[in-house]
């Protein structure tokens, strides 16, 4: 589904990704762990399409497709989805009229027939039970005065209405008390499946304990520095990072040379 | 002679002549009683013989160039019958939404009462009618009212206005009075020739009496032409009005409009104050907090593109205690478009416990746009809780980006953006009828024809 070929890139002339190279199949569970600054937003942004990142090298295949060429939007319609890790507020714009234009957005790119606001609650109101969402919430300018819980369980919300083929959540876990985590985690695995992908990009190992990952990868200083089963995540958490690090610095320095 | 001489000029013989057929009208109905208003009348055009029309050297006219109104060789016409039939006004959505409501309608064409186009049917003890035939009468409220409120010595638009003064809406609920229905005034232009009107409403709200009243200013057909409204409004005690006024008149359009309100004690008075259309807008809005315990809000929008200019002056002066004021002013603009803000607030040596605050924000969405916004605060009491605040800025990119993610169109999302800053402006809104269509006419205008808005 997804094939990352040492890719490259940097904001502001500093590069921030050093050469990832990475394979997802639909059906798979990834994780990517890493420090602070190891580039895993980054990582996360740059396959949504954020503007700002200049991609020096290497290449991004998403179901055949070179996904670095299209437009946020367009990888949105294709299926790509990306858990932001600071929702964004949009002031005046009410959470159902945003999630339905950006539905609808998806449906028409797929030739299906746009839903009214009357068919779209019928639709939404099953998964907003399941992950706890409030109607008045619904009703709420998108993410204005939500609490931090509450910002990440309405990514998760957009995620379950979306239906995305490759679902990247970045640090969706950070800041999240045990029962919300327990709440995003059961939205997580329910959208598993075995022509969905999900990457889990994450600081801490504790989402995992929830939310079982095939494949676990650990990004230092740009680069995948080491790949393994779930297993890895819990020698990290006794570890930590450190040993890692020290073992990607001289693969920086060969970069950098 | 200067251009500007020259026009004043070209306006006090319109002047004689406007005499000329008042005084043909007069001598055929030997049932008046307005000769207090005749001197008024001329009282108001010497004034305006002396100050002209304003110039960018004064303070309150600084960036807004009246040159061009002064220019033009704008006429006042008369009443004609046939101006403009009810199936082109059923195709103005919010007058359409009039007519399928129950509400109480009076049409003004060009500045004449219609009354083939204004409802016939009204509520028991509302009395709302033509003003020019409330003069005829001499309705009591006319000589306690009119032009008591909207001063003209130092006002000149407000001074021509007086003079040519021929119709408008004369409106007064009486005490104790809830008008469940809006009162809806649609003064619509006909701009086939370069036409001045010059509409003046009288708006009394009794002691004890609720009333929303919706002033709808638009033009059917393209031109030019002039409109300088006056709007005086009279809160009685313990009164709750709801006064909408909407611009949308057509790109070359002139519009200058003033609003004068006088406040009694606990009264409640909410202003919205919308401007979408014209070429150069100017309004003025004057509250007096003349009761304690009265309040209001003034909740304005302003939306510009091309080379349109729009001028918001408003002024709350706190005379008495106790009396609170909420401002918030937003403006969008786009491409060469320029806005003025001003809005002053005075709080009188007397007027204790005093409560204002006033927020102006404007959302720039070209380089060539540009915002003149100046919040003023004249303090004379010193226990009072003031606060002000300007705002000017770009969309959030990072807004832009997160609709993108989710599927959303670049085009799209930066006009679902615009018009969510406009949006809270909007809710304030009361009148789901005037909501509902100010929101799809915005959403149409940010995106070029897509417009699907629900209620929530």
């Amino acid at each position: 589904m997804l094939e990352i070929k040492n890719l490259h890139a940097s904001v502001d002339e500093n590069e921030i990704l050093r050469g990832i190279d990475l394979t997802i199949n639909a059906g798979e569970v990834h994780a990517i762990m890493g420090p602070n600054g190891s580039g895993k937003s980054t990582l996360a942004h740059v396959l949504a399409g954020r503007d700002g990142y200049q991609i020096t090298h290497g290449k991004v295949i998403y179901e055949g497709k070179d996904l670095l060429a299209m437009h946020p939007e367009e990888r949105a319609r294709e299926g790509v989805f990306l858990a932001f890790q600071y929702p964004v507020e949009i002031a005046g714009v009410s959470n159902m009229y945003f999630l339905r234009a950006a539905l609808n957005a998806i449906r028409k790119h797929h030739g299906l027939d746009e839903l009214d606001a009357m068919d779209f609650l019928k639709m939404v109101r099953e998964k907003m039970k399941l992950l706890g969402m409030d109607e008045t919430l619904m009703n709420r300018p998108v993410n204005e005065g939500f609490s931090g819980g509450e910002k990440k369980r309405n990514e998760i919300f957009q995620m379950a209405v979306l239906e995305p083929r490759l679902a990247i959540l970045d640090e969706t876990d950070s800041g999240l008390d045990i029962d919300a985590l327990r709440t995003v985690s059961e939205g997580i695995n329910r959208l598993r499946g075995p022509k969905r992908a999900i990457v889990l990009v994450t600081h801490y190992q504790r989402l995992l304990n929830y939310v079982v990952p095939d494949f676990v990868h650990v990004l230092a200083d740009g680069r995948i520095v080491k790949s393994g089963g779930k297993e890895l995540a819990h020698e990290l958490e006794e570890k930590g990072y450190a040993w890692l690090e020290e073992s990607a610095e001289p693969a920086k320095s060969g970069v950098n040379r | 002679m200067s251009a500007a001489t020259e026009s004043r000029t070209a306006y006090l013989a319109e002047f004689t002549r406007l005499e000329e057929r008042l005084a043909h009208k007069l001598a055929q109905n030997a049932d008046h009683h307005d000769a207090w208003f005749q001197r008024r009348r001329k009282e108001a055009i010497g004034r305006f013989a002396e100050l002209g029309f304003p110039t960018t050297k004064l303070e309150e006219w600084k960036f807004t160039n009246v040159d061009r109104i002064a220019r033009m060789p704008f006429h006042s016409t008369e009443f004609r019958a046939d101006g403009l039939s009810s199936d082109l006004l059923a195709d103005l959505p919010l007058a359409h939404a009039a007519f399928e409501q129950r509400c109480s309608r009076i049409v003004f064409v060009n500045g004449h009462y219609n009354p083939q186009l204004s409802s016939r049917d009204l509520p028991d003890k509302l009395i709302a009618s033509s003003l020019a035939s409330a003069i005829q009468h001499d309705a009591p409220g006319v000589r306690e009212h009119l032009a008591r409120h909207a001063g003209f010595q130092n006002a000149a638009f407000v001074a021509l206005n007086t003079a040519f003064l021929e119709d408008g809406a004369f409106i007064e609920v009486p005490r104790g009075v809830r008008l469940g229905a809006p009162i809806y005034l649609l003064f619509v232009s006909t701009p086939d020739q370069p036409i001045a009107s010059h509409p003046r409403s009288l708006i009394i709200i009794g002691d004890d009496s609720q009333a929303s009243i919706v002033e709808d200013y638009l033009a059917v057909g393209d031109g030019a032409y002039f409109t300088n409204a006056v709007t005086e409004i009279v809160a009685g005690e313990n009164s709750v009005v709801d006064h909408y006024k909407l611009q949308d008149e057509n790109q070359e359009a002139f519009h200058v409009a003033t609003v004068q309100v006088h406040q009694a004690r606990s009264s409640n008075f909410t202003h919205h104050s919308i401007s979408l259309g014209g070429s150069l807008v100017r309004n003025n809005v004057t509250v007096a907090l003349d009761g304690e315990g009265a309040e209001c809000t003034l909740n304005g929008l302003y939306i510009a593109a091309h080379n349109q200019h729009v001028d918001n002056h408003t002024v709350i002066d706190h005379i008495k205690p106790h009396c609170a004021s909420r401002e918030l002013y937003k403006g969008i603009l786009d491409d060469k478009a320029s806005a003025v803000f001003n809005g002053s607030v005075i709080v009188r040596k007397d007027a204790q416990k005093t409560d204002a605050r006033q927020s102006n924000k404007n959302l720039l969405l070209s380089e060539g746009a540009t915002i003149n916004s100046k919040p003023q605060l004249e303090i004379n009491a010193d226990d009072v809780k003031c606060s002000h605040g300007t705002t000017i800025g770009h969309l959030d990119e990072d807004s832009v980006y997160y609709l993108r993610a989710r599927g959303i169109g670049e085009r799209e999302a930066r006009s679902l953006l615009t018009y969510g800053f406009a949006n809270d402006v909007l809710n304030k809104m009361k009148l789901d009828a005037v909501r509902v269509r100010l929101e799809c006419a915005i959403l149409a205008r940010m995106s070029g024809g897509h417009a699907q808005v629900e209620g929530q």
